[in-house]
């Protein structure tokens, strides 16, 4: 047999048989939808800095509830994960993409029942965003707390 | 029975698939095999309230529909034999609760299909069983929870990846003649060369089937030109040109007679990636669409290497590899 | 202009995620989460709010600024508070997405069904 489909060369071999990954074709696509969703939020948070006479920072919260509820809303008629493998990190990487994450995770575990299967399973792959997000914020928190101490005084 | 080589046995007596069943979900009905199914469903839940469930009722459809092509009663039939991708089996144990005869679950993955078939045969050559169901089922959303992500997830899947088959297929086997005779069968191994990208498990299983492949014509004593077709699972657009180039470096040239059931499932317009797997990849495509074949007589042998990747989330995400397995089982036409 | 800035920024942080995605092979959860840690750090130095008030939306959106926001709240109140204002601040900012998110999924897991 060909050495190169020996064990300890087989994985590279396989992958010289996968098709090319379209990076730049991925790029454009995640570029354009992210941008996109990002453009949304900006016209909201306009929207609402105008109606309601807000402060761009109290406009924060409206507008990304209603790009979550949008969200969670596509998620509900089976549209986002479409978009998503069209889009790749352009519907992962905006706050769509954890509302997605939580809303099919509920979705995905409704016939475990209420309790159990949306309750508990509602986290299950937003809760590293949360876990991670929390433990990096107190250790950067902690750091700059002793040196504002230190320096600031 | 007669064993040949280390791997493999012919059946001394005469035994049949009498009769097939085959009941899909939507992508496989409108897909370019559709008409060769018995049932197809509009919906992915086949009228039932959850994934599992319509798993369920694709298994009970195509034995249903396979007693009825054949004029039975589930008291004629002396055993069941079934598996499909879920933890536990559930779909084969629970279509089981509701069959009252002796039953027997089995676990290879995609390689399912002919890993039930051979044993069944063998049962009936022996003398242990007259009839025998085998069949086997898996469900895109019942296998994209249980090994992948929600279904409503927005994960971007690479082109390596393949796309788990919905649909259940049975056969009957027995010693009342028909046209398709199973002439014997070859055992696999599981093997694993550390595949770890479960977005390709096309690749992660082609050394099982090259191993099964190989065993299998030197344990029969017979080369590629002795069969119309050697078809594989569900080695996908990946695998399969792989296993031709890994076989022809050992000097087995299968390029004129190979297929892969995957690929032959659906069209690339379809959106299903690398193409089609799943437990129910291999038994649809063979009981509905190749035995068809060969009883308009396109093809006289074939070789049905079923492929199956014998992984769980939890070991894959503990960084273990991929083993795989591959089971062949030899169907012959019989004139007259 | 703010518009054209949300969408070029929001749509780099999104290029960048590909890139990890189909580069560096990681899955979306990963890509997530390296995102909210990057968030955090960023704002650790000062540099978020650089860029929320230069891209607006383009900033906010992406998850990076969930981190921000973490750690944003975190500070404001430790200003406040002291050490444990650390721990009272964090979800300060962060808790309207959650709680949004909780509620939304859940509503609409109620309402509707997997499409598959």
């Amino acid at each position: 047999m060909d050495s190169k489909f020996k064990k300890e060369n087989y994985n590279k071999t396989a992958k010289s048989y996968y098709p090319k990954v379209p990076l730049f074709r991925n790029c454009l696509k995640a570029f354009l939808v992210g941008g996109f969703i990002c453009l949304i939020g900006e016209l909201l948070t306009k929207f609402y800095m105008q109606v309601f006479d807000m402060s761009q920072q109290e406009a924060g919260t409206p507008t990304v509830t209603t790009l979550i509820l949008l969200s969670a809303l596509l998620t509900g008629i089976g549209v986002y994960d479409r978009i998503a493998q069209f889009a790749g990190a352009g519907t992962a990487v905006p706050v769509t993409g954890f509302a997605n994450s939580i809303t099919s995770a509920a979705l995905e575990f409704k016939s475990e029942g209420y309790v159990l299967g949306i309750g508990g399973n509602m986290f299950k792959l937003a809760g590293s965003v949360i876990v991670f997000g929390v433990t990096s914020a107190y250790i950067v928190g902690i750091i700059r707390y002793v040196f504002n101490q230190l320096v600031g005084g | 029975m007669a064993k040949m080589g280390r791997q493999s046995w012919t059946l001394n007596n005469a035994v049949y698939i009498e009769e097939t069943g085959t009941s899909v979900g939507p992508k496989e009905g409108k897909g370019p095999l559709g008409s060769s199914f018995d049932k197809s469903y509009e919906n992915l839940y086949c009228g039932e309230d959850n994934w599992e469930m319509a798993e369920r009722k694709l298994l009970q459809d195509s034995i249903q529909v396979t007693l009825e092509k054949a004029g039975l009663k589930p008291q004629h039939i002396d055993m069941f034999i079934a598996g499909d991708l879920l933890n536990q089996n559930v779909s084969a144990n629970y279509t089981a609760r509701d069959m009252d005869m002796s039953y027997l679950g089995m676990f290879g993955a995609c390689s399912t299909s002919m890993e039930t078939l051979a044993i069944a045969s063998q049962l009936v050559d022996a003398g242990a069983a007259d009839r025998i169901l085998t069949a086997v089922s898996s469900h895109n959303a019942t296998a994209e929870r249980q090994f992948r992500f929600p279904t409503e997830y927005g994960n971007q899947k690479p082109e390596t990846a393949t796309s788990t088959a919905t649909g259940a297929g049975c056969a009957l086997v027995s010693r009342e003649k028909s046209k398709i005779r199973i002439e014997g069968a070859t055992i696999g191994k599981v093997v694993d060369f550390g595949a770890t990208n479960a977005f390709d498990l096309g690749s992660a299983m082609v050394p099982a089937a090259h191993d099964t492949i190989k065993r299998h014509l030197s344990d029969f004593g017979r080369t590629p030109a002795d069969y119309d077709l050697i078809v594989t699972g569900d080695l996908s657009s990946v695998g399969s040109p792989i296993l031709k180039d890994m076989l022809r470096s050992d000097g087995i040239n299968i390029d004129a007679v190979h297929k892969d059931c995957g690929n032959l499932l659906y069209t690339s317009d379809q959106g299903m990636l690398a193409g089609g797997s799943g437990t129910a990849c291999s038994a649809i495509v063979t009981y509905g669409h190749l035995l068809d074949e060969m009883k308009k007589g396109t093809y006289k042998r074939i070789l049905v290497t079923a492929t199956g990747a014998l992984m769980s989330p939890t070991v894959i995400r503990q960084k273990e590899s991929i083993p795989a397995i591959a089971h062949s089982v030899v169907l012959v036409r019989e004139e007259g | 202009m703010d518009f054209f800035w949300a969408f070029v920024i929001g749509g780099l942080i999104c290029v960048v995620g590909q890139l990890l995605l189909d580069v560096a092979k990681m899955d979306a959860g990963h890509v997530m989460s390296t995102f909210v840690v990057a968030g955090c750090v960023l704002d650790g130095f000062d540099l978020y709010d650089n860029l929320i008030s230069f891209a607006g939306a383009g900033a906010t959106v992406p998850i990076t600024s969930f981190g921000h926001s973490l750690l944003h709240g975190a500070m404001e109140q430790a200003d406040k508070h002291g050490f444990w204002g650390i721990a009272l601040g964090m979800f300060q900012l962060t808790s309207a997405g959650i709680a949004a998110a909780i509620l939304f999924g859940f509503l609409v897991a109620v309402f509707f069904k997997p499409k598959g």
